[in-house]
């Protein structure tokens, strides 16, 4: 690939170049102390362009939670530049089957979690109305996000490369 | 006060519509201007959406916006996700005009444009900066003779930086709304500890997220309490359906009753478990739900 990590992450106003190799943010990380998920590992890699780190697993092992990036002593934005390390990741086509997934069934019906009967029985249960004043309930409104999804060429970047 | 709409996301309305009851049902006790958002779709989820396209991101949740936006009023909503998604999204196109005239370029083929008029709220932060614990206390009839374990949720609270909110290694806000209820909210390790759900974790790498969820359950546990108190459905339904799975993934038996704030301040303001779809839960606690039907009908 021809676009240099750092580069990107520095268009993007994500200035990681201060970071000192301390490891606070590795050590205060939930998902870390489960898996080999290393933020001042992924930072370093991506310091050196070394472009692996877009295709490693680690990169999709972090739930956003921001601990990393409140403690940084020096005020790294990690979790926004490993957000866009992902998006650079989905750019060169990787992307976990289920999160493709996902992406499709907002595609279909403009919901990441669609309605089911089991809840449109609690619904009922409750005095609600049983499809909810979404998207679900507007065909048109409907057609309309399809139609902004087509438009920033979603369909496109999902689609398996 | 400020008008509001309430923004559903797809937890709340197709999963955990208790939380939709309730939050209706407060808002109208507390005297709170909040309508319906027609067609609005998916915030979109930050996790995902937000890890794959930026443009796509901004376009999603900058219609919900534009939605609002043409009724004149603020987005109200009641999940960590949504707030995360539409507050950022609004901030950032109000702030970058590049950025808001690239989506608007999208929405315009929709008939749309983003003019940055309102502002977006989550249920904790306007309670507490247009009610306070203090106010809020004014309407309840029914003190909740309860020991919680509060779960602030990550996206609430951070980035601290756009969330003006305070520090968030030990806030206390939040746990203030709650003892308002008569409520104790106890202290526990890891208490701002993730749930493991979000980032696209739950549904790319289920393992890792309910090893960091039984983790936390196993921390809520040694507090001894009656119930976990939630912000945000996305937790809810990582504590309440994510709590069985781990039983069956690691042989445990926890059984805590999980309340999104919605359904707890339901309750203190004299509303009964089945209006605010407190049995819908997958965990079923019988001792907790008689207590609360207990307090509830005025018996303790
Ligand atoms: S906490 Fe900050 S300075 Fe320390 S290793 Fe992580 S990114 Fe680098
Ligand atoms: S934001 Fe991601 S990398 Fe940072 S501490 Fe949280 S889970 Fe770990």
């Amino acid at each position: 690939m021809s676009e240099k990590l750092l580069e990107v992450l520095k268009t993007a106003g994500l200035d990681v170049l201060s970071c000192m190799q301390c490891g606070t943010c590795t050590g205060s990380c939930p998902s870390g102390r489960h898996t080999g998920l290393n933020t001042r590992r992924i930072l370093r890699d991506a310091r050196k362009n070394r472009t692996e780190v877009l295709s490693d697993d680690a990169l999709w092992l972090c739930t956003t939670c921001y601990t990393c990036q409140e403690r940084c002593p020096r005020g790294i934005p990690i979790t926004d530049a490993l957000l866009e390390l992902r998006r650079l990741a989905v750019r060169e086509g990787f992307m976990l089957p289920e999160h493709r997934k996902v992406s499709e069934t907002v595609l279909e019906c403009g919901h990441a979690v669609p309605l089911d009967e089991e809840t449109k029985k609690k619904r009922e249960e409750l005095g609600l109305e049983p499809i909810p004043e979404t998207v679900q309930k507007y065909p048109e409104a409907l057609e309309e996000l399809k139609t902004l999804l087509k438009t920033c060429k979603f369909d496109k970047l999902i689609a398996e490369k | 006060m400020t008008k509001l709409s309430l923004f559903l996301g797809c937890i709340v309305p197709n999963r955990y519509p208790g939380i939709e009851n309730a939050t209706k049902l407060c808002l109208q006790k507390l005297g709170v201007d909040a309508c319906d958002l027609p067609g609005a779709s998916c915030c979109p989820a930050p996790g995902v959406f937000k890890s794959f396209d930026k443009a796509t991101w901004l376009a999603l949740a900058s219609r919900n916006i534009v939605l609002s936006e043409r009724m004149g009023r603020d987005i109200l909503t009641v999940c960590n996700g949504c707030y995360g998604s539409l507050a950022d999204a609004n901030m950032e196109l109000k702030k970058d005009p590049e950025l808001r005239a690239s989506t608007n370029s999208y929405l315009k083929e929709i008939g749309m444009e983003f003019k940055g008029t309102i502002e977006v709220r989550h249920i904790i932060e306007f309670l507490y900066r247009e009610f306070g614990p203090e106010k809020l206390k004014d309407y309840i009839t029914r003190p909740l003779d309860l020991k919680v374990a509060l779960h602030y949720g990550c996206h609430l609270i951070k980035p601290s930086k756009d969330r003006n909110l305070g520090e968030t290694e030990s806030p206390v806000f939040f746990d203030e709304l709650v003892e308002a209820t008569g409520a104790k909210s106890v202290d526990y390790t890891d208490k701002m500890m993730c749930c493991g759900a979000g980032g696209g974790v739950r549904s790319g790498h289920v393992a890792v997220s309910l090893e960091m969820l039984e983790h936390k359950l196993a921390c809520i546990r040694q507090a001894g309490v009656d119930c976990i108190v939630n912000a945000c459905p996305f937790c809810h339904l990582q504590f309440d359906r994510g709590q069985l799975a781990v039983n069956e993934k690691f042989g445990t038996d926890y059984s805590i009753p999980v309340l999104h704030y919605s359904q707890l301040l339901g309750l203190t303001l004299g509303f009964s478990p089945g209006e605010l779809g407190i049995e819908q839960n997958a965990v079923q606690n019988i001792e907790f739900l008689a207590k609360v039907y207990e307090i509830s009908a005025g018996l303790r």
